[in-house]
């Protein structure tokens, strides 16, 4: 698979892309910025589409499937959240079973529901609005958000990236034991090695558009290519010096 | 005569020019918003439109106003004597800031915020009213604001073709020399203006989402 964006006849973003997901599990594409990375992540849900070679979501490839339909399959959460400021924490959570045309009750339930799953009370929070939570807060209305739909697929852009380090290490955590419960099948994008060890069943290592490594997170401190190695020291380097 | 006691003896006669005027004024609003706020909802689905209709807006706007109202004076329809040809000369005059400001409010949220929406699987049209549209809120209404001001310094030249309001004590007071009657249309123009912009000023800060 390849990505290109159009008009331009510089490198592609991505190539020679080749990668199976299984279902259930946690892929951790681990990277650099610029290393294509989140580009790959909105192929899936074709907020972008690729230039050539074929992408399939549930054995259909994606420019078959009517795009509405498939992005309400599948949840997002970004780094940013991007919840609606205008909108109640409610009517964020349950915006895609209300697209979807859910009956009330099983939409209110189903609020409760993922509330509880991401630690918050739905009673609490319903009528709250974005700018009044914290960072942290907001973070799990995200993945909350995502969830609602019981989408069969995550798709997780740097969720814990813009989170000081207690509160990142605390939704990890929480979000390690809750994708146990839940069981989607996930593409976590993180530049955090730390990060994709502890989250990812698998690991894959992206540089400039092109899967350099895949190993599970046993395996990959154990990799001997250069680029691995590289990006192993570098952030060993990092949690060095901030110990 | 003084200001002052002109005003006291055609209190009655300021006071329906006065009327006339914010006629004048809500109709032109009215008919404005009613073109331009949908005008740019469409322009935001269809960006190629976009340079032509900010355009056209503009143009309108740098006409001279007393031109802008002798150029319509003898077209069939719009034109003639009297308060329709002004009421299409202020509408042209009040197309561009709230046109400019609707377009601007609803292009210029947040790119994560649309792209989430995207991503949760809304349509573009779901996208334009559900989001795009709540979140431009206070910016369209800071356009109608700018343009109720000018729409309101505007409609004094209106009784230059017949249409009343204001503007005929002003006429009348260069005509006759006589600041006092001058002031009998300025003054309460102006606050018409300011009051106008002062309450439009508190819905846009009501309705502004943080």
């Amino acid at each position: 698979m390849e990505y290109r964006i159009s008009g331009r006849t510089s490198l592609p973003v991505l190539s020679g892309i080749s990668l199976k997901i299984h279902q259930g599990e946690t892929i951790a594409l681990l990277g650099r910025s610029g290393s294509g990375k989140t580009t790959m992540l909105k192929l899936i849900n074709r907020l972008r589409t690729c230039s050539s070679g074929d992408l399939l979501v549930e054995n259909r490839p994606v420019r078959d499937w009517d795009v509405i339909q498939l992005r309400r399959r599948i949840g997002y959460v970004i780094q940013e959240v991007g919840l609606f400021p205008h909108f109640a924490i409610e009517q964020n959570v349950c915006l895609v079973p209300g697209l979807e045309k859910w009956p009330a009750e099983r939409i209110k339930s189903r609020f409760a529901e993922v509330m509880q799953l991401v630690g918050l009370n739905p009673v609490e929070y319903a009528g709250k609005f974005p700018r009044e939570l914290s960072g942290g807060q907001r973070q799990r209305i995200g993945v909350a958000r995502a969830l609602a739909a019981d989408p069969a697929i995550l798709l997780m852009d740097e969720p814990f990236g813009a989170l000081d380090p207690v509160t990142r290490a605390e939704l990890q955590r929480e979000f390690l034991a809750l994708s146990r419960k839940v069981s989607k099948t996930t593409v976590l994008v993180t530049h955090d090695l730390r990060e994709a060890l502890l989250l990812g069943t698998r690991v894959v290592l992206l540089d400039a558009g092109r899967i350099v490594a895949e190993a599970s997170p046993g395996d990959f401190l154990k990799l001997d290519q250069k680029v691995a190695r590289d990006f192993i020291a570098a952030s060993e380097l990092v949690t060095g010096a901030a110990q | 005569m003084n200001v002052w006691q002109f005003f006291a003896s055609h209190r009655a006669e300021i006071l329906a020019a006065t009327h006339e005027h914010l006629s004048l004024v809500l109709i032109s609003m009215a008919i404005a918003v009613a073109i331009a706020v949908p005008l740019g909802l469409a322009l935001v689905t269809h960006p190629r439109w976009r340079a032509a209709a900010l355009a056209v807006a503009s143009i309108f706007q740098t006409i001279p106003s007393l031109a802008l109202f002798g150029f319509l004076i003898p077209l069939p329809f719009l034109g003639g004597i009297g308060a329709r040809t002004a009421i299409v000369a202020l509408v042209l005059y009040a197309l561009l800031p709230i046109l400019r400001n609707t377009y601007v409010g609803l292009t210029g949220i947040d790119p994560a915020i649309i792209e989430a929406a995207e991503a949760m699987g809304m349509t573009e049209r779901q996208i334009l009213f559900r989001v795009r549209l709540p979140l431009a809120t206070s910016f369209i209404l800071a356009g109608i604001r700018t343009a109720t001001v000018i729409t309101i310094g505007v409609a004094t030249i209106a009784a230059a073709i017949g249409a009343g309001g204001l503007g005929t004590f002003i006429f009348r007071g260069v005509a006759m020399v006589s600041d006092a009657v001058i002031l009998a249309g300025a003054i309460p123009a102006a606050l018409l203006a300011l009051l106008a912009d002062f309450l439009l000023g508190l819905l846009e800060r009501r309705l502004r989402v943080a």
